[in-house]
């Protein structure tokens, strides 16, 4: 085995195949592309907290990679953010601020804040210069009250009472500039958030499936996934299974597994004496 | 003064201009001949980059009572190549007194797409409908105006989803102890609306309708299917 | 011409009733020109747990060789058998340590949880961006076409028999529709207590 395959990850991000990389390019090879979450991403703050929502599509160029993928990620126990651009980049990313959240709430003994948040995300999307390509809405509710904020990749954020981003961005923000109004109670939030979800499951093509929805209160989180099935996978007339024996075979190896034992246990028996 | 070998400094080298005329608007068509029918769907979806369009689009042009064709594409040349296609016809059939048969509609529209060999019509066809004997024919075309008749063949945005099926459902493959044989017009169209539903799941730009025309000796008859809508 | 489509491959994997199964090509190509075809993209990590990895020959070899150090290393230090979902971080995390120069690959894990025998299939994009369904995942360069296949053929609860129809079935027809991939063809049914494997009569071109 070559002698790289042994060592330790040491953390961080690995730069070794960048070379190699770029010289395959340079040969006239192109660059393959990741999972893009073509996405509806929105959230509002209303009267008590915040709601977030999120469609659950994921596509590689012009094909649905996933139906119902999450969007919307955990941070702290008051605080969650929905995602969009590259898939990879907001899933790792969002992982590891909320281990450093996580990891700052057991140094201080204090429910992290969202502005907390914010502020280690977009320090390190800036470091990145916008390579990691993560847009964010970020959401929660603190110390301080309901907090909404929008993070772009290069580092820069806004704080405002309703946020939209993505692909399906501008068909989601429409409907929150014809019906948002401050203070709204809780069904009319998540009524408002769902529709401009599902203005941009069906009017942005990079959008699609299902509503997903993150209710945030001060003393309760309500993750609903799904929210609503806004689209209903279509029934097939009739049924494709095949006859046993249909697939021709060359050749054909069964290998038997041996359980693992967990444990033994030896029952008491009375002797035979009869 | 300019020095030896160094360009002037007014002097501009040549430098391309870009002109992209051509875009893509989705879209898929299929067509199956039957024994004695001919069959060809396509969906309703008309859409540019991430937006739709149309719902209610559908890319199947009936050019005459047992010919349609499927076309898609970049919907300008969709519009141009139907439209001289219709007046083909039209000149024909005042000159013949009968429609022209699907065969040489076929044979002429690889004629037209081939007088536009460098600077093509950006568009996927089929032509489906009847041959002289009745039964059901398919041809498809590339770009260029190369041709074949064929059993089954999906074209546009989805047509790799949907090829591989047709070869084993209707073609048999890889299925030992299959014989192929005429398949009926009701497992057809079953066939087909399942296709196609796959299809809409996986493919952005497949969607909301899908429509079925029939050519059979009594003519034609169409049918609508609903697919996801998002 | 894409890097992941410099060798040609197709994968996939699917759920079945407390069974799952993985199966691949065999090709290896150099772009156009078929090399050999008993090449192998699926490899055995556990008695329960199968990686497959298409794309780019040398990175598959490169990332297989990786994995099974980290998955060596993980279980002599937990003396146990991985789950499926860790493994999948696993992966994910060793490609997504190299976001901005990335192995070419996208894996495909199919497996059962080594306690409770739990189905368990995902696949990843070559950053490791993670993707767990309850039906099918496929991976490779005639991806298009295996959707298509996947989407019409796959039903719920299959037995490990009918299983095996259905994803040899999805495999060939799509990969007969790739010029890259193809060359015979591997199948793995994973039961909690045996593994089998076959190898498919497909077309030769």
């Amino acid at each position: 085995m070559a002698a790289p395959c042994v060592e330790q990850p040491k953390g961080g991000f690995s730069f070794e195949n960048c070379a190699r990389n770029s010289r395959l390019e340079q040969l006239g090879l192109k660059k393959p592309t990741a999972y893009k979450t073509g996405t509806t991403i929105a959230g509002i703050v209303f009267k008590d907290g915040v709601v977030l929502g999120a469609d659950t599509r994921a596509t590689e160029d012009t094909v649905v990679a996933d139906k119902n993928c999450a969007k919307i990620h955990y941070l702290s126990d008051n605080i969650y953010c929905c995602g969009a651009g590259t898939a990879a980049d907001t899933e790792m990313t969002t992982q590891m601020i909320s281990a450093e959240l996580e990891l700052h709430r057991l140094n201080t003994g204090r429910k992290p804040r969202v502005a907390t948040a914010n502020r280690l995300l977009k320090q390190m999307l800036f470091r990145y210069q916008g390579y990691i390509g993560a847009a964010l809405v970020l959401g929660g509710v603190d110390v301080t009250g309901p907090n909404l904020y929008s993070i772009w990749p290069h580092g820069s954020t806004d704080k405002l009472p309703y946020v939209t981003m993505g692909s399906g961005s501008l068909a989601a923000m429409a409907t929150f500039e014809d019906r948002f109004k401050p203070d709204m109670n809780r069904e009319e939030a998540m009524k408002l958030v769902r529709d401009a979800i599902a203005a941009g499951i069906f009017n942005d093509l990079g959008s699609g499936s299902n509503v997903d929805l993150c209710v945030i209160t001060k003393d309760k989180v309500e993750y609903i996934r799904p929210h609503e099935i806004a689209n209903q996978k279509g029934v097939k007339q009739g049924s494709y299974r095949y006859r046993r024996g249909t697939t021709a075979t060359l050749s054909s190896e069964v290998k038997k597994i041996e359980l693992d034992v967990f444990g033994t246990e030896v029952k008491h028996q009375p002797m035979d004496t009869q | 003064m300019a020095q030896l070998g160094q360009p002037l400094s007014d002097y501009q080298r040549p430098h391309q201009v870009h002109f992209s005329p051509y875009d893509f608007n989705g879209g898929t068509v299929l067509a199956i001949a039957g024994e004695n029918y001919a069959l060809i769907a396509t969906d309703t979806r008309l859409s540019q980059g991430f937006s739709i369009h149309s719902r209610e689009s559908p890319k199947t042009y009936s050019l005459s009572e047992n010919t349609v064709l499927g076309c898609c594409g970049f919907h300008g040349d969709v519009l141009t190549l139907t439209k001289t296609l219709g007046a083909r016809l039209q000149i024909f059939e005042k000159e013949h007194n009968k429609p022209m048969p699907t065969p040489s509609v076929a044979a002429m529209l690889s004629t037209i797409l081939y007088y536009r060999r460098f600077f093509p019509y950006y568009t996927h066809n089929l032509v489906a409908g009847l041959d002289e004997e009745g039964k059901g024919c398919v041809y498809s075309f590339d770009p260029v105006g190369s041709y074949e008749r064929e059993v089954y063949r999906a074209k546009g945005s989805a047509s790799a989803m949907l090829q591989p099926l047709l070869d084993n459902q209707i073609g048999g493959k890889n299925q030992q102890g299959y014989v192929v044989q005429p398949m009926p017009l009701d497992r057809c169209i079953a066939v087909v609306k399942d296709v196609f539903t796959s299809a809409a799941e996986r493919d952005i730009y497949t969607g909301d309708n899908i429509l079925i025309s029939v050519i059979t000796k009594d003519g034609l008859k169409s049918e609508k299917f609903p697919l996801r809508k998002d | 011409m894409s890097i992941l489509a410099y060798n040609g491959a197709a994968i996939m994997a699917m759920k079945g009733k407390n069974c799952v199964a993985i199966a691949a090509d065999r090709r290896f190509g150099v772009q156009g020109q078929t090399v050999s075809m008993d090449f192998d993209k699926v490899f055995e990590m556990g008695p329960n747990l199968f990686l497959g990895l298409p794309g780019l020959a040398t990175d598959v070899q490169t990332v297989f060789q990786r994995l099974k150090f980290r998955l060596n290393m993980y279980e002599l230090r937990e003396n146990r058998r991985i789950k499926p979902k860790t493994f999948m971080s696993m992966v994910s995390n060793l490609l997504y340590e190299r976001r901005f120069g990335p192995y070419f690959v996208e894996p495909v894990i199919a497996g059962l949880d080594p306690k409770t025998h739990e189905p368990y299939i995902a696949s990843m994009d070559l950053i490791g961006c993670p993707m767990e369904t309850n039906d099918f995942v496929v991976s490779g360069t005639c991806s298009e076409q295996m959707y298509g296949m996947c989407e019409s053929l796959w039903e719920p609860d299959l037995e490990p028999d009918d299983l095996f129809e259905t994803i040899s079935q999805a495999l060939m027809n799509a990969f007969d529709r790739d010029a890259v991939s193809g060359w015979g063809a591997v199948v793995y049914i994973i039961e909690k207590d045996k593994i089998t494997k076959k190898f498919l009569k497909t077309r030769q071109d």
